[in-house]
């Protein structure tokens, strides 16, 4: 016999969102008037630093068809890598930047839109730089845990090379799953596939 | 020379247990199937990007944000329905009470109906119940609020599939890689075990973990009964010794 480990808790298991996750998350965009306005629909406060981008895209099941009943957020530093969070140490982030947003998604087509700023670098644990990204996390009905993956950018060639985790990703085929494209100045797309040949690599993080 | 050690750093997260939480693919709640992704998940330790989190402060809370029998009823009226409060704690994998932490939640009315256009179950909606409310965890990780029990409810995927009566929670910790949306059920609900959606859940274990029991040391007399649900977000190692290449 050995010491017991009681001490220690299991996770809560994740349950499904549901079709009404925009009721609990977003209530105002279904009509729900209350709070003063949902959370994460604006990542500015004020004038923010550095090259202000906007990221649209969709969310396609595994037939090719939009999730219109998703909740998409993301959660990235301010343009010189710092985070607006109470456990960033390493200097004072833009005070005009959340960093998180969230978005319901169009209700009629399912795309969803963030105004943010393109983050700076930020290093990787063991000290490496990894290239600017962007955490996302999509939770709908029928995803039984939330999903991660990570937006990078297809115009920073160099820096994504050299990126500790893009780099260690076996099919390189599949990378192009995590770039946003850019499609004009400050302007990319990021379409999320849950399954098919373009799937989107997903993250156990 | 000084012996005097560095003080402990936060690590990274404790990997997320995949052969405790549910899969991706369960095919008995149908819309999984073509929702989950096929391929394997990339593992790799947590980093900045996810041992960080937005900050929620508690002046974003209104005075009804957690009185669901409240904050959407015109002025002198209520929600219909059982009244109860549902209490408890966010804890980290490690014991230790998450305070701060921006708890959401949604549900149906006591009728098993959503306030949702796309919702089509014939029974009444309440013009006095939204169903939705929020709260921000105390110190120690503790959480309240005021509701009424929600129905059950039929949904499409079997012939005649019924919901549970139940709550949905949406969590944030201290890192993203906290993140968590879950369901509360409860004690004693014959259809839980009938329920496609708990069946995805491995474990009786697992089960239990999302079902509360009714707490009648809460419960105010002649008033409301009273359900405690803890809940549980991944764990931070805090340590003395880093993982860093040499040099670095």
């Amino acid at each position: 016999m050995v010491q017991k480990l009681h001490d220690y808790l299991r996770e809560s298991p994740s349950q499904t969102a549901g079709p009404y996750v925009h009721i609990g998350c977003t209530p105002n965009f279904t009509g729900i008037d209350i709070y003063g306005g949902d959370l994460g629909t604006s990542m500015k406060t004020g004038p923010v630093q550095g090259t202000e981008i906007t990221i649209k895209g969709t969310v396609f099941d595994g037939m090719g068809a939009p999730l219109r009943d998703a909740m998409i957020e993301i959660w990235q530093p301010d343009a010189a890598g710092l985070f607006p969070s109470a456990n960033e140490t390493r200097g004072t982030p833009d005070p005009n930047f959340t960093g998180w947003g969230r978005s319901p998604g169009d209700m009629e087509t399912g795309e969803f839109t963030f105004d943010t700023v393109k983050p700076g670098a930020v290093p990787y644990p063991d000290g490496r730089m990894q290239a600017p990204h962007i955490t996302a996390w999509i939770v709908a009905r029928g995803i039984n845990i939330g999903l991660h993956t990570r937006i990078y950018f297809d115009d920073e060639q160099v820096a994504n090379a050299a990126d500790p985790v893009l780099s260690r990703i076996e099919h390189q085929n599949r990378v192009p799953t995590l770039l946003a494209k850019k499609e004009a100045a400050g302007l990319y797309r990021f379409d999320i596939h849950l399954q098919g040949p373009a799937e989107t690599i997903f993250f156990d993080i | 020379m000084s012996l005097v050690n560095l003080p402990p750093k936060p690590g990274g997260f404790i990997p997320r247990d995949r052969t405790w939480q549910p899969d991706g693919l369960t095919p008995t709640y149908k819309t999984s199937v073509r929702r989950s992704p096929q391929a394997p998940l990339l593992s790799f330790p947590s980093t900045l990007s996810e041992e960080t989190s937005p900050v929620f402060g508690h002046h974003l809370i209104g005075p009804l944000d957690n009185d669901l029998i409240l904050n959407y009823a015109q002025p002198g009226q209520s929600a219909i329905g059982p009244r109860i409060i549902v209490h408890g704690r966010v804890l980290d994998e490690l014991g230790r009470g998450v305070a701060g932490a921006l708890v959401e939640f949604w549900q149906a009315n006591a009728g098993g109906r959503y306030r949702h256009k796309k919702e089509s179950y014939q029974a009444a909606l309440d013009p006095n119940f939204g169903g939705c409310g929020r709260t921000i965890t105390g110190a120690d990780g503790s959480y309240e609020f005021r509701t009424i029990q929600p129905g059950p409810y039929p949904w499409p995927n079997g012939m005649n599939d019924w919901r549970p009566a139940h709550i949905h929670f949406s969590l944030f910790g201290h890192g993203f890689a906290q993140r968590l949306i879950t369901q509360m059920y409860f004690e004693g609900d014959p259809l839980i075990k009938r329920c496609p959606i708990v069946g995805v859940l491995k474990s009786q274990e697992a089960v239990d973990a999302l079902t509360a029991p009714l707490d009648m040391h809460q419960s105010v007399p002649m008033d409301c009964l009273a359900y405690k649900f803890d809940m549980v977000l991944r764990g931070q190692r805090q340590t003395y010794f880093e993982n860093r290449k040499e040099g670095l």
